[in-house]
């Protein structure tokens, strides 16, 4: 690789465009991709009491030879707890259950913006990003003033006598689902909409026009041509709900486990790096080829 | 049929709107509440913002978090615009695929397994060549540029790729040198995504937690830091005071941000304009 880069650079003629190159490759070399080479390597280490508190992975044997040891512990506990196993699928679950509400919410608000007149669609569209530059956290935080058992929700279903007492919404997977949705869903619609600003609305007309009920057109046609926008959207909220800690810490109350939080206990609470390590890579293997899917549609939409 | 379809639409955009602002102007409604227990309305007062004023450890804490949003949002730009011309500008050079794929990556990385190996790698780091021998401001800034810089580049690629390459063409057939180029022709080009990339850089950098708290040593509180450790033990009405402040600012910014792009795009229409005649 190195030889690659030279011959590149030989081509540009100045110094100065090298730099341009080499800054932030080796950047990202160092902060990026040496990280996950330390995570795997901690990974497969073993945890002693000591500052760093895991085993060395190479070591000088008697004999002068380097030898390396590999240690696929971690990964055979992680696998055989079944809190660990049981967390995982958590997870999974409730990430694939909020990318599904936030397509079922955001679909119809993507469409009604890309539909909506020039002047409202700015508005509109600027009023989605919004929330985007205020802070993620405070978001979260807010919620806790609605769900709470004292809360806006509680007070007005008491107000208006629908329950007589507070009902539990507060520290509940259902907390959860609100809080990653919330959050999230401009995730799905921003994508959503790029894509349907682009369809080609005389279709619609031609369906309609050859006898298509609204509810066929929409399944034969709309549905078909926004799938690009619906895949983009949804690993964009998957992908970072499967790793989320924030929202079931504040919004779970450790009553909903998912698995950053498991990772950050794990290594502030225990202090056990080299498991910390393991979860870390098992959930980056579940995430993958997500991750990758999402790569190729990206460069596929920008051409890039 | 047809209106049918937008009554549907219609109540479907009411309703994500609501979705989406309710939860925000009730933390701003609340902020302005006398009593101490948040949900439970005890009359129109604004201790809550003296109590936030006269707390020190805010002031710190705001203090660190704009210091690295700053720093964190200049190196970024800088070292984004850099990749983004690289990937677009400079052919196929090889290692390009591993650098494409290590700039998008961060971006949907989740934060956990960032913090996480950038924790390991300081550590390690330390341990080989003394440095960073505590952790706080310059691993939160070298952390928070590792992420931001992938949102510049994005942002700038997608500048470059709509631009063409005509005016650079044009200028290098009248004999500018290609550093020239870059700075008189290129770069001004550039100048609004690029500060489209640094406000987006400061903002992520100023909302980052997870990242902070994993890269972060005793002492270096940033305000995120601040308000997660208190929020967890529930409501607190000094923070909805917070929320409101940053909230403000940060819808003041945008708006600002929005005219000043808007303005300039008109000028630059009213020239071409001028020119043409």
């Amino acid at each position: 690789m190195t030889r690659g880069l030279q011959t590149a650079l030989a081509r540009l003629q100045g110094g100065w465009q090298s730099v341009v190159v080499l800054v932030p490759y080796f950047w990202l070399l160092l902060f990026f991709l040496v990280p996950f080479f330390i995570v795997l390597k901690i990974s497969l280490a073993e945890r002693i009491i000591a500052s760093p508190p895991f085993s060395p992975l190479f070591q000088w044997a008697e004999d002068g030879a380097l030898t390396m040891r590999l240690l696929f512990d971690n990964f055979v506990w992680l696998w055989e707890d079944e809190l660990y196993v049981e967390t995982y699928l958590n997870s999974l679950r409730i990430s694939i259950v909020s990318t599904i509400l936030c397509l079922l919410i955001g679909y119809p608000i993507a469409y009604g913006i890309s539909r909506a007149r020039p002047t409202a669609r700015t508005i509109l569209l600027l009023m989605v990003i919004l929330p985007f530059w205020t802070s993620f956290l405070l978001r979260v935080y807010a919620w806790i003033g609605l769900l709470a058992d004292q809360g806006t929700i509680n007070n007005l279903l008491i107000f208006l006598g629908v329950i007589d007492s507070p009902i539990r919404l507060l520290y509940s997977e259902f907390a959860v689902y609100v809080g990653i949705v919330y959050t999230y869903v401009p995730f799905m619609i921003l994508p959503l909409y790029a894509n349907m600003e682009k369809l080609d609305l005389s279709l619609h007309e031609a369906a309609a026009d050859l006898g298509a009920r609204p509810l066929t057109t929409f399944f034969t046609v709309t549905l078909p041509m926004t799938l690009p926008g619906i895949i983009a959207g949804s690993l964009l909220v998957f992908i970072p709900a499967t790793g989320e800690f924030v929202i079931p810490d504040l919004l779970g109350g450790g009553n909903v486990l998912m698995i950053g939080n498991v990772l950050y206990g794990e290594f502030n609470a225990n202090h056990d790096w080299p498991v910390a390590a393991a979860v870390a890579v098992a959930l980056l293997v579940v995430l993958v080829v997500p991750m990758m899917i999402y790569q190729r549609v990206q460069a596929r939409e920008s051409g890039i | 049929m047809r209106k049918q379809r937008s009554t549907f639409l219609f109540s479907a955009l009411c309703f994500g709107m609501a979705f989406l602002y309710v939860p925000i102007f009730l933390m701003i409604f609340y902020s302005f509440n006398y009593s101490k227990l948040v949900p439970v309305w005890g009359g129109f007062s604004t201790r809550w913002y003296g109590v936030l004023f006269q707390s020190e450890e805010v002031w710190d804490a705001l203090a660190l978090s704009l210091q690295i949003a700053v720093v964190n949002a200049t190196f970024a730009t800088l070292i984004g615009t850099m990749a983004a011309l690289a990937l677009v500008r400079f052919g196929n050079f090889r290692g390009r695929m591993l650098f494409s794929g290590m700039i998008t990556a961060p971006l949907v990385m989740p934060e956990v397994i960032t913090g996480l190996s950038l924790l390991l790698l300081f550590i390690t780091l330390e341990g080989i060549i003394g440095w960073p021998s505590e952790r706080g401001f310059t691993t939160i800034t070298i952390a928070h540029i590792t992420f931001s810089m992938a949102f510049v580049a994005v942002i700038i690629q997608g500048r470059l790729a709509g631009m063409g390459q005509e005016l650079e063409e044009a200028a290098q057939d009248l004999g500018a040198k290609p550093f020239r180029v870059l700075f008189d022709v290129t770069l001004p080009r550039l100048a609004p995504g690029m500060l489209a990339g640094w406000l987006l850089s400061f903002t992520l950098s100023l909302d980052d937690l997870i990242i902070a708290s994993f890269v972060s040593g005793p002492g270096a509180t940033t305000l995120p830091i601040l308000i997660y450790s208190r929020v967890r033990l529930g409501l607190r009405p000094d923070i909805n005071a917070l929320a409101t402040i940053m909230v403000l600012a940060v819808a003041i910014g945008v708006i600002v941000a929005g005219w000043l792009l808007f303005r300039q795009q008109k000028q630059r229409t009213r020239e071409m304009q001028m020119a043409g005649k």
